[in-house]
């Protein structure tokens, strides 16, 4: 499996090898001051959170912590009653999402996100095709898009999907529409990635394969996810920042925090350990 | 890379099975002239058009619009003022409907997209009635006598189109013009776009489309090609009159698409043949008509929801077909 997870695969490799420390501690996304209040709930408040190249930063807390909120937010599905966002030294506090998806900031759902009635390869092709600049040409027949079809079968192949390729994403299990998912998010080569929940669901084998990924698309990219599975946190993120009723409570990485007594109190509990 | 050989010799196959389908069912709407009423088919042909073209928002696009009407009545009415008053030719007269046809849509698309599902609906609805109302008003649509007596006149000068034959071969080649242009526009990397709105529009959002425009862009093609029956329509019956620009019309045009098949480009052909048959025969007996349709369709609804062609597409003939094009 792991084998297959090149670089190549996943479209990085763009910044050249020596650089790496020194990219390791840029920050790609960041917010400050982040609020959302739905009539008079505050859902998000004062939320200052800075997201950093190659590494897999997690955001954790309880349920109704606020954690999807701040996905919508940063992904502007939301728009923030204050505060602000910037991406790759961009302000985005008042970009549309469609916008902010093609500067490089791409989001997965809590649902699984695929085009049920599509075929796997169609569905990566559908992330190929604006990049390609295939997709507003009304007057072209459909084999215009086989040209996609190798980089998508790069794709499908990296997270093992190529079995299943002409089936329809609808008729794939769980684990599967996941995979699927994660491989239509990296065709669009995305700088910072936010996935909201990539294990929910999964069984232990589909858990692992995932991870792999995970792990290898972060050596070239920002990842921000929530998760709620603990174990996972502990082995694949660097960073840990924990939500709890739209505030942060701390931040760190996954040691100190495990530690914190607060947290343990709010959210981990004995839970872990 | 076996797999890929075999499933493309299937599609090769399908293909020529689809492109024999094709050419029976243009052979038979060559040869069906001799045997039928030729403005009975006409009418069947404007209709099929117009359901077709709605289908392109609602089957592909995911866009339920109950103001179609507008773009349909609406053309049949520029068309029918530029012929007449204008003394435009037939084929000018047409692309004036398609073009106001054009414009109506960018005008109540340009709101109607702005929300989703049922509000978007209600919004077209809203919208056409507006501009129902305003076809009753305006001095050029004289009221409720409509615009009466439109010459058919002489395509592209030499063509008479009050020869019956010469009028239906007309109808017949605008009709698969028509339906060449969806099934192009549904066959193509725009509409593999407009598939993923319809199936997941955050998703597509996310990945960096910006949805608000493809669903507009589908909107007004829509709109144009409804403009396209609507025109063609003022000149087979020579008259446009306000029951085109009626919500009833709206409704019907949703009718044929789901009896048809929505999301299937040949459904709304037979859902309007069925329906304009329907009609047709029933005027003529005791039974009432709407009473009649409706039953068909709650039966329709309830036994097969996918249409008439859409079960057909999967049965186990269309098992076979898995890999249409058009799905």
């Amino acid at each position: 499996m792991t084998a297959s997870l090149t670089n190549t695969a996943f479209g990085g490799g763009q910044s050249s090898p020596g650089a790496g420390d020194d990219q390791g501690s840029r920050v790609v996304l960041s917010a400050r001051g982040l609020r959302r209040d739905f009539g008079g709930f505050i859902a998000v408040n004062n939320v200052d959170l800075d997201v950093h190249h190659a590494k897999v930063h997690a955001l954790i807390g309880p349920n109704g912590a606020g954690k999807t909120t701040v996905f919508n937010l940063l992904t502007k599905f939301l728009q923030p009653s204050s505060g602000t966002i910037t991406l790759l030294d961009h302000d985005i506090t008042k970009t549309d999402p469609a916008k902010v998806a093609r500067m490089g900031l791409v989001r997965s759902f809590q649902i699984s996100a695929v085009f049920p009635h599509l075929t796997v390869l169609d569905n990566v092709r559908v992330a190929l095709q604006r990049p390609g600049g295939l997709s507003t040409q009304f007057w072209l027949p459909m084999r215009a898009l086989d040209r996609l079809n190798e980089r998508a079968m790069e794709l499908i192949e990296a997270v093992g999907l190529q079995d299943a390729r002409n089936n329809l994403a609808a008729d794939l299990s769980y684990g599967r529409k996941r995979v699927l998912e994660i491989a239509t998010t990296l065709a669009l080569d995305p700088k910072v990635l936010l996935l909201d929940e990539p294990m929910a669901g999964m069984g232990h084998e589909d858990v692992h394969i995932v991870s792999d990924i995970i792990r290898e698309v972060a050596k070239d990219r920002a990842i921000l996810m929530v998760e709620h599975n603990l174990k996972v946190v502990a082995d694949l993120c660097d960073k840990v920042t924990v939500l709890q009723r739209g505030e942060i409570l701390t931040s760190g990485d996954y040691r100190t925090v495990s530690q914190d007594e607060r947290v343990r109190v709010a959210y981990m509990g004995t839970e872990h350990e | 890379m076996t797999d890929a050989t075999i499933s493309a010799a299937a599609k090769g196959r399908f293909l020529t099975l689809e492109m024999a389908l094709i050419l029976i069912g243009i052979a038979l709407l060559i040869l069906a002239p001799f045997h039928f009423y030729p403005v009975f088919l006409m009418k069947v042909l404007c209709f099929a058009l117009f359901a077709c073209a709605f289908n392109l928002l609602l089957g592909y696009t995911g866009i339920l619009s109950f103001g179609h009407a507008a773009f349909f009545g609406g053309a049949a009415y520029f068309t029918a003022h530029a012929v007449k008053e204008w003394g435009l030719s037939p084929e000018l007269g047409i692309l004036v409907g398609v073009a106001g046809a054009t414009v109506l849509g960018l005008i109540i698309g340009f709101f109607a997209i702005r929300r989703q599902g049922i509000y978007s609906t209600m919004i077209t609805l809203a919208l056409a009635q507006m501009f129902s109302f305003f076809c009753l008003q305006a001095s050029f649509t004289h009221g409720e006598d409509g615009i009466q007596g439109v010459p058919r006149g002489h395509l592209f000068g030499f063509i008479d189109l009050n020869q019956p034959l010469n009028m239906y071969f007309f109808v017949l080649a605008v009709f698969l013009i028509g339906i060449f242009i969806i099934w192009r526009i549904i066959n193509s990397p725009f509409g593999m776009i407009l598939k993923s709105v319809r199936e997941n529009e955050n998703r597509a959002i996310s990945l960096g489309y910006s949805v608000a425009r493809y669903k507009l862009a589908a909107f007004v093609m829509s709109a144009a090609l409804t403009g396209l029956a609507g025109g063609l329509k003022a000149i087979v019956f020579q008259f446009a009159t306000l029951t085109d620009v009626s919500w009833q019309m709206s409704g019907e045009v949703v009718l044929m698409t789901l009896l048809g098949g929505i999301g299937t480009l040949v459904g709304p052909i037979f859902g309007a043949a069925l329906v304009a048959a329907l009609e047709n025969y029933l005027a003529t007996s005791e039974f009432p008509v709407t009473v009649i349709t409706g039953i068909i369709f709650m039966v329709c609804v309830l036994v097969f929801r996918r249409g008439i062609v859409g079960e057909l597409y999967a049965s186990r003939f269309g098992k076979k077909l898995e890999s249409t094009p058009e799905n």
